[in-house]
């Protein structure tokens, strides 16, 4: 065997595997699609689900999802672009920084599952707010804040020093550079970062289990008062997501059309995950051309 | 007169806001510091209560075979043996790293070196879309698919230790492929533009000059897959059958650390050695996810120091 010979096997080995893969991936999505879509309805995204008989919806579980994403994001996108900016703009090369810096990478490689029992012991128990959209809004937040800050970080390391100097040379001090003119300039990565980010929150469920709770009480969407504990906005409510929802049902096996309403809600899962990525992309793009005029 | 000196010597608004400016974004960084002290204390304070306040051996929490917090085990101690959790979830971290290590680097290889343009325009998005797909979808997956495929095949009830490393080979795929091919990316042109000078063939200078360089690179993918793989809780949990017994062969129910975790916290008290001794595995999860990211230091050091020297 010449060594030709050897290249052309090993071209068509590598042609095989990456056939496989790509195939493994695409009927992966397509078992979801093709078993999912067609359970899609108006009827199966608004009406509440049931519990022993079929032909429930997810309606309360979709809200639940989309309240604590927005939840999760109002608190900790405050807080990750405070220590972005920290990180990047003020903390000196020391050991300490480094230091952070590694405490900031063991919080994003926490196994999810481990979050959420924090979550658990802290938010649910020591501070006593029980199952309910608040303690899971939290350790969502402690699960997505490790994520936004390095993203957040990133954005703004990649605007050049140029702008930080002129803003200098205006007389604006440090602090008014970095919010007047770093940050915006940053904003189209950092909303994409965000959008990434909440598509990853979205589809979480380990960290939510033991605190948003695992059941989905009746709500009457007549009544926006946050402090009525039927009222979709009440903070203090059990909250089980479309996630939560999924893991459950799969494995309590009470529910007649488990996988017909697993499949559907999967569904739903990946194409909101998709459109969060196709968001991500867009709106980065969209806001670059209207911040630069190019 | 002495307004103009008050005015001098008194701090300009400016100087106000930036010191307020400082301190808000250090407060904010010190709030995410000290969470994840908070993490490792309150996890810590639970988990050793087991070793404390109950009184277990250490060495029998980690050797034992009988898992029963509740009842007495044979040797007339609690039976809190967590053996067939580690092993469970050693066996389906390795397993499934070690069949997606060749399909993730073949697929990267193929995505930087044979088919560059093919690899950006499809290949790319799709593993990186992959990679945010929820753990509960490749769960449920994993119930409708493999284990019935699973039990086809190989016979028993298909919930096991096969049926998890399946589940997991699929869902660490997309992770280890795309950092493995930006591993590959990183690897300058020149390396491959001298190895072909030399009239080397593109699989002589993919095998002996490409790969080599970015071994570093590879085995950081490789290891944080393997940190996924043995974080997750649910996907697993679902095929796993969770039988707290030690596996004898791979289609046998069995259980991870996670999986027993995620059944259990919520039908315990608090307090009890049943709680605290599932805080213990709570624990060793901890423990081994601050080992996966020390190795993933440890490989980017020594992989930099390659490079330069």
């Amino acid at each position: 065997m010449n060594a030709k010979r050897i290249d052309k096997i090993a071209t068509g080995v590598l042609y095989g595997v990456a056939a496989l893969v790509v195939i493994i991936l695409v009927a992966l999505l397509g078992f979801i699609l093709i078993e999912g879509v067609p359970k899609i309805s108006w009827h199966f995204l608004t009406s509440p689900a049931l519990a022993f008989e079929a032909g429930g919806g997810i309606g309360i579980q979709l809200f639940n999802s989309f309240y604590l994403l927005f939840l999760a994001l109002l608190i900790s996108l405050p807080i990750s672009l405070g220590a972005g900016i920290y990180l990047n703009e003020y903390a000196p090369q020391n050991t300490v920084t480094g230091l952070i810096r590694t405490t900031i990478e063991i919080l994003s490689s926490l196994p999810s599952v481990v979050v959420g029992l924090f979550g658990y012991l802290f938010f649910v128990v020591q501070f006593k707010l029980g199952f309910s959209i608040l303690s899971g809004s939290f350790a969502l937040t402690v699960f997505n804040l490790p994520i936004l800050t390095r993203s957040i970080e990133e954005a703004l390391a990649n605007i050049s020093n140029d702008q930080r100097e002129a803003g200098y040379a205006l007389g604006l001090s440090r602090w008014e550079t970095v919010t007047k003119i770093v940050v915006p300039a940053a904003l189209p990565s950092i909303i994409t970062g965000v959008v990434l980010s909440a598509g990853r929150i979205f589809g979480e469920a380990a960290a939510l289990i033991y605190t948003a709770g695992q059941s989905a009480p009746a709500l009457d969407f007549s009544d926006w008062n946050p402090f009525n504990i039927s009222s979709p906005l009440s903070p203090l409510r059990p909250a089980e997501t479309l996630a939560v929802h999924i893991w459950k049902i799969n494995s309590e096996g009470i529910m007649p059309d488990a996988k017909a309403v697993s499949a559907g809600s999967s569904a739903v899962l990946i194409i909101a995950v998709l459109l969060f990525n196709f968001l991500a992309r867009w709106l980065g793009k969209r806001l670059y051309k209207h911040l630069t005029a190019e | 007169m002495d307004k103009i000196r008050e005015s001098l010597l008194k701090k300009s608004i400016a100087s106000k806001i930036e010191r307020r400016g400082k301190i808000i974004s250090l407060i904010c960084l010190a709030l995410i510091v000290s969470v994840v002290f908070l993490i490792f204390y309150f996890v810590a304070s639970r988990g050793l209560a087991t070793f404390f306040k109950n009184h277990i051996n250490l060495w029998q929490f980690l050797s034992g075979t009988q898992w029963n917090p509740g009842t007495m085990g044979t040797n007339g101690q609690p039976a809190v043996g967590a053996l067939p959790m580690i092993v469970g979830s050693f066996l389906i971290t390795i397993l499934s790293a070690l069949i997606a290590t060749p399909f993730a680097i073949g697929t990267a290889v193929f995505m930087t070196e044979i088919s560059p343009r093919r690899g950006a325009k499809i290949l790319r998005p799709v593993t990186e879309l992959l990679v945010g797909i929820p753990s509960v979808v490749y769960g449920f997956i994993g119930l409708q698919v493999v284990v019935p495929f699973v039990r086809n095949t190989f016979g028993g009830s298909g919930y096991g230790i096969l049926s998890g490393t399946f589940v997991l080979f699929v869902m660490i795929l997309p992770t280890v492929t795309s950092m493995s091919a930006d591993a590959l990316n990183a690897v300058p042109r020149y390396y491959r533009e001298a190895s072909l000078a030399l009239g080397a063939t593109r699989w002589q200078t993919i095998y002996k000059v490409v790969l080599r360089a970015a071994i570093p690179g590879m085995l950081t993918a490789i290891v944080f897959g393997m940190a996924r793989a043995f974080g997750e809780a649910l996907a697993v949990q679902m095929v796993i059958g969770n039988a707290t017994l030690l596996p004898h062969n791979l289609v046998s129910p069995a259980s991870t650390l996670t999986s027993i975790l995620t059944m259990g916290i919520g039908n315990t008290v608090m307090g009890s050695l049943q709680n605290n001794a599932l805080w213990s595995l709570a624990m060793i999860l901890l423990l081994m996810s601050l080992v996966f990211n020390l190795a993933i230091r440890y490989i980017g050091r020594k992989g930099k120091l390659n490079h330069e020297r």
